[in-house]
Parts: C-alpha cells; sequence; structure tokens
C-alpha cells in the first residue's frame, strides 16, 4: 500500500547532488522519479528508486544523511482535471498535504504524496476506487 | 590503585613538604635565574621573606610572555651540559616555549604520569596506544614513560594514519587509549568506517585523555562510540610545568588529583592578580617546587578552574582540580558575552541528530559580531519543518546558555575538519576585517 521513498539531506554546495547521485550509480540503484526542494541553506532530495533499501545502505555507507519514508503512489489518468479531483477527496477528508511530486509511470500520470494522515488517505483513496502504485510497480518503472 | 604514600599524606604533612621544597625552589631561583631575580628584586621580596606558605602570594608571576622574552634558555636554572632532554611547543604564535629537564626531573616526571595514569586504572596488563604527536611535544613521552613505568605494553603508534592504528588495537589487543578526546572519537569513526563495532571488535576498555577540554557532553559521546563500561579519566599538565603529570582524575571523575608534593596550585582573579579563597573560580597559577631544569614559580596557566581541598571518595587526600571550563586565552568575547566553546559544545552534543565535531566562525557584520556554528547532521529526517525545529533547539538552548542568537548551519557528516591533535574548531575572523 505504502511505497518506500529515500529522503535524503543535502547541503547547499557546488556538486553536492553529483556526488550523491554517483553514490547511488555505483550501488547499481535506479531512480524512477525524484523532487528537490531547498531553502537557502540545504535541500531534500526525495526519490523513488527500484531498490529502496540498497539505496539507503549505500548511502549510509557514504555517510549521507538518509531515511526511508513511507509515501502514496497514485495512478491518475491523464486527462484534465483529474488531480484536481484526486485532492478534492483528500482536501474533503480534512487531510493535508505535506508535498506531491510527480511519478513517471508512462501513459498514465501518477503522483506520489505524504500525507499528514496517512492511514487515513489510504481509507478515503480506497473508498473512492482510486489506484494505488504498489513498491512491486515501481521496480517495474 | 593508589601508586605512592605520597598521595595520602594528611594535609599537615602535604604543606611541610611543600614549604620546604618552595623555599629551596625560590633560592634556586634567586641564585641561578637571573631574570626571575630582577622580577623578584622589582617586587621587593628576598627568598628569606618566604616563611609560610601564604607568603607564596609574595612572589612574581611567570607568564608566556617571560618565556618567549627568555628564549630559549633563560629562565633555565641549571647548566646546559645538566640537561638530558629538550621539548618544546608547537609556537603557532611566535617562537615556541622551551623546556628542559635534568635527570632528575624526567624521574619526576614519570613518578607523576605513572600515578596519573593508575588513578586512570592503568596496570601492568594494559596494552596502551599512545595517539598524541611523538616529537618536540611533551604529551607523547610524558605518558610514554609513566605507563613504561607501571608496567603496561606501549604502542607508540602517534598520530595519523587511523586505519592502520585500528589495526593495531584489533591484533595487539589494545586496552587503554591515549589521545585528545577529539581524536579518541574520530578513531572510533574510523574503526565504524572500516566495518568494525569499536564496543565489540575493540578491547579498549581505558582512555586517558588530555591536551584539550573533556567536556561531560564529550564523555558522554566517548562512551557512546566505545562503550559504557570504558573508563574515560582526563589529565592535565602543559610543557612549561612539565607536561602531562600535573593533575589527573580517579575512578570517581570529581575533579583532576594535584600532585601537590611537586605542584603548589592557586587560584588568582586573572585581572587584579588577587588569591582567591578556596572554592571560588578563577585563573590556575602552579608553582613547580621539586624541578631542577626549568623551576617556574607562580606560573600563570591561562586556564579557569577551582580548587577542592576535601579527600576523595577514592582515599587520596591530594587538592582537586574541578574539570576545565575554558582557557581565558580560548574564551571569545562575542557582543560583550564571554563565551567558552565548551558551553556551545555541550549544547551540540544534547542534541541526538547533531554529530560530534563542529566549527565555531565568528564574523563582524556592519560593526556587530555574528556567531554561526556548523555542525554535522548524523540523523536527516523527511521534512523541512522538522531540520528547522533541530536548527531552533540548538538556537534557543544558546540563547538560554549564552544569551547570544546564533546561526545554525547544518552540513553533511565528514565534512567539517578533523584534527589528530588539539581540536581548533574556533574561526574568529573578526581579527581579519
Amino acid at each position: 500500500m505504502y511505497i518506500k521513498q529515500l529522503s535524503i539531506f543535502i547541503e547547499n554546495r557546488e556538486g553536492r547532488l553529483k556526488e550523491v547521485l554517483e553514490i547511488l550509480k555505483k550501488g547499481h540503484v535506479n531512480i524512477v522519479s525524484m523532487s528537490l526542494a531547498d531553502t537557502s541553506e540545504y535541500g531534500l532530495l526525495r526519490l523513488m528508486v527500484d531498490n529502496p533499501e540498497a539505496g539507503r545502505a549505500v548511502l549510509q555507507e557514504h555517510s549521507v544523511p538518509v531515511m526511508l519514508t513511507e509515501v502514496l503512489g497514485i495512478r491518475l489518468a491523464h486527462r484534465v482535471g483529474r488531480l484536481q479531483e484526486l485532492l478534492e477527496i483528500i482536501c474533503d477528508a480534512g487531510i493535508n498535504i505535506e508535498y506531491l511530486y510527480g511519478l513517471s509511470s508512462g501513459a498514465d500520470a501518477s503522483v506520489v504524496i505524504k500525507a499528514s494522515d496517512m492511514k487515513k488517505a489510504v481509507d478515503v483513496l480506497q473508498q473512492n476506487e482510486v489506484e494505488l502504485v504498489s513498491a512491486e510497480d515501481i521496480m517495474k518503472m | 590503585m593508589i601508586w605512592s604514600k605520597e598521595e595520602t599524606l594528611s594535609r599537615q604533612e602535604i604543606e611541610e613538604i611543600q614549604l620546604a621544597r618552595l623555599k629551596a625552589t625560590v633560592e634556586q631561583n634567586w641564585n641561578r635565574v637571573p631574570a626571575y631575580r630582577k622580577k623578584m628584586e622589582e617586587a621587593g621580596v628576598k627568598p628569606e621573606d618566604i616563611r609560610t606558605l601564604k607568603d607564596l602570594a609574595k612572589l612574581p608571576f611567570v607568564t608566556k610572555q617571560d618565556m618567549r622574552d627568555n628564549y630559549p634558555f633563560g629562565l633555565f636554572a641549571v647548566p646546559k651540559e645538566e640537561l638530558v632532554r629538550i621539548h618544546a611547543s608547537s609556537g603557532t604564535t611566535g617562537k615556541p616555549t622551551v623546556v628542559g629537564y635534568t635527570k632528575r626531573d624526567l624521574a619526576m616526571w614519570t613518578e607523576c604520569v605513572s600515578r596519573i595514569a593508575a588513578m586512570g586504572g592503568a596496570t601492568k596488563q594494559d596494552v596502551a596506544q599512545i595517539c598524541f604527536g611523538y616529537g618536540m611535544f611533551t604529551g607523547a613521552l610524558g605518558l610514554h614513560y609513566g605507563l613504561e613505568n607501571i608496567g603496561a605494553s606501549i604502542v607508540p603508534s602517534s598520530t595519523g594514519n587511523s586505519e592502520k592504528q585500528i589495526m593495531y588495537m584489533q591484533d595487539f589487543g589494545t586496552t587503554l587509549l591515549v589521545a585528545t578526546p577529539s581524536y579518541a572519537l574520530r578513531l572510533a569513526e574510523v574503526a565504524m568506517e572500516m566495518g568494525l563495532d569499536p564496543k565489540k571488535d575493540l578491547q579498549v576498555k581505558i582512555g586517558l585523555v588530555g591536551s584539550e577540554l573533556l567536556t561531560d557532553a564529550m564523555r558522554a559521546e566517548m562512551h557512546k562510540l566505545w562503550g559504557d563500561d570504558m573508563l574515560v579519566t582526563s589529565n592535565y599538565g602543559m610543557s612549561e610545568l612539565m607536561g602531562p603529570g600535573v593533575s589527573g582524575e580517579c575512578q570517581y571523575l570529581e575533579g583532576m588529583h594535584i600532585n601537590e608534593d611537586y605542584f603548589i596550585p592557586e587560584i588568582i582573579d586573572p585581572k587584579t592578580g588577587e588569591v582567591l579563597p578556596p572554592g571560588e573560580k578563577g585563573e590556575l597559577v602552579i608553582t613547580c617546587i621539586y624541578k631542577e631544569g626549568l623551576p617556574l614559580i607562580r606560573y600563570r596557566t591561562k586556564d579557569v578552574t577551582r580548587l577542592i581541598y576535601e579527600p576523595c571518595k577514592c582515599g587520596r587526600t591530594t587538592c582537586r582540580m574541578e574539570n576545565l571550563d575554558g582557557r581565558t586565552d580560548d574564551m571569545l568575547k562575542i557582543r560583550g558575552v564571554n563565551v567558552f566553546p565548551s558551553q556551545i559544545e555541550e549544547v551540540i552534543l544534547s542534541v541526538e541528530e547533531l554529530g560530534p565535531h563542529y566549527e565555531i566562525v565568528v564574523t563582524r557584520e556592519n560593526h556587530a559580531d555574528k556567531l554561526e556554528i556548523r555542525v554535522e547532521l548524523l540523523k536527516t529526517t523527511d521534512s523541512f519543518k522538522d531540520l528547522e525545529i533541530i536548527q531552533r533547539k540548538v538556537k534557543s538552548k544558546l540563547r538560554i546558555i549564552l544569551g547570544l542568537d546564533a546561526k545554525i548551519t547544518l552540513v553533511s557528516p565528514y565534512t567539517l575538519q578533523r584534527f589528530e591533535g588539539k581540536a581548533k574548531r574556533v574561526k574568529d575572523l573578526r581579527k581579519e576585517i
């Protein structure tokens, strides 16, 4: 139901993102989707990868501050208004979205969300027959 | 284990020894050290004026500047041929300070360090790895001969090549580590990088740390990395006085026992030079009363502490000095507030997500001092809010303790500089503007 995301602390320094990506490359970890948010001092890199456990292990080995976070992958039809409808479902249930980013999944237009109440989010999405992306799906992407 | 009976004398017995030795030392300086005789004459005091220990306060101080002015041998009380060893400080701020030892001085040094090592738990069963830089610095050779005298097996590995250090520890079964606190932490990090758990895969159970402040937080960090059962004691000394061996902690960790039959401690107000009553905090002043080569009288250490005269639970009766707060010359004055780096360290180490390595940067912008603390983030979170909470935690603790606002910068682990000797964590860039 939940899928695992790598959350990585990146300080704002020239070349730091490249270093982190190099480590993942050496560990043969494939990136499926990503989001990079920043403040003036540091950023958080959030990654969907084919093997999150392996990704965390190789980053930790290189002393990169990293953690696994449970998020939801949601499959959406590629049509006008679909994302807005999804948000309506979530907002009506009184759930906040902490962050959201796109997930590349072929013909569909999937997104990754971190909700304030993950369990409730799953319930309400299932009631509304919204399709969730599984960890196996991510591995295949 | 108590090494010598001199550590358990009554106060009266200690004072009798001190007075006799002080008189001899003053006589020796008067007759053989023209530079100090001149100081005494200027202060209007003669050797016969020293009749009780209280009269010590009549004698002029010796400072680091006096050492420099009389470079290299001007304060020595013996001709050069009597010396069997010469050491020097690094001299980062000018000419180094030079110290010399006679044969008897070296024997005394070995005795002093043996006592301190025994206080810290060392026995002849130990394999003692000395990770202090060998050379002109007194730390390594001081501990070396003291531990050897106890009968421990010495591994004189010096500093550097940390992976090899860990290999020695593993292969030789090192049980006792001599290092600065920051290098001891670094070595644990290196062991972990090599895939070892210092707690299980290494046998180090005793840490004799020195040449740098050991704060309570740093000690806790040592236990975290090296194991709760490690006995970590700090010891004190400086090359001008002899090197390590002036004082050290016993297993009760309630202050460092001073080898009082060799050194007389005083606490003074650093501004006025007045002697402060027992128990008050101020600058430590030490008089060497049994040295031949360089018998310094009332040397101003610039270290801030207080003295405890009550006998210790360990059975020793010697006066103890509290673990240092800092040095009067390490103290930073930021927006008029006195700040010891150790205070900042305590705060950083109290926050779980942050590592023990940090850097203090002081700058001046528009005539106002700015304090920035760079610290390594060990555990990340998934939200900016939580990262800001970590920064705010440090910031608000510092505001409570120092009354100052600081900028807290989080950096990735292993990006700040590591030190093998004394850590240089303060960057005061104000002088350069």
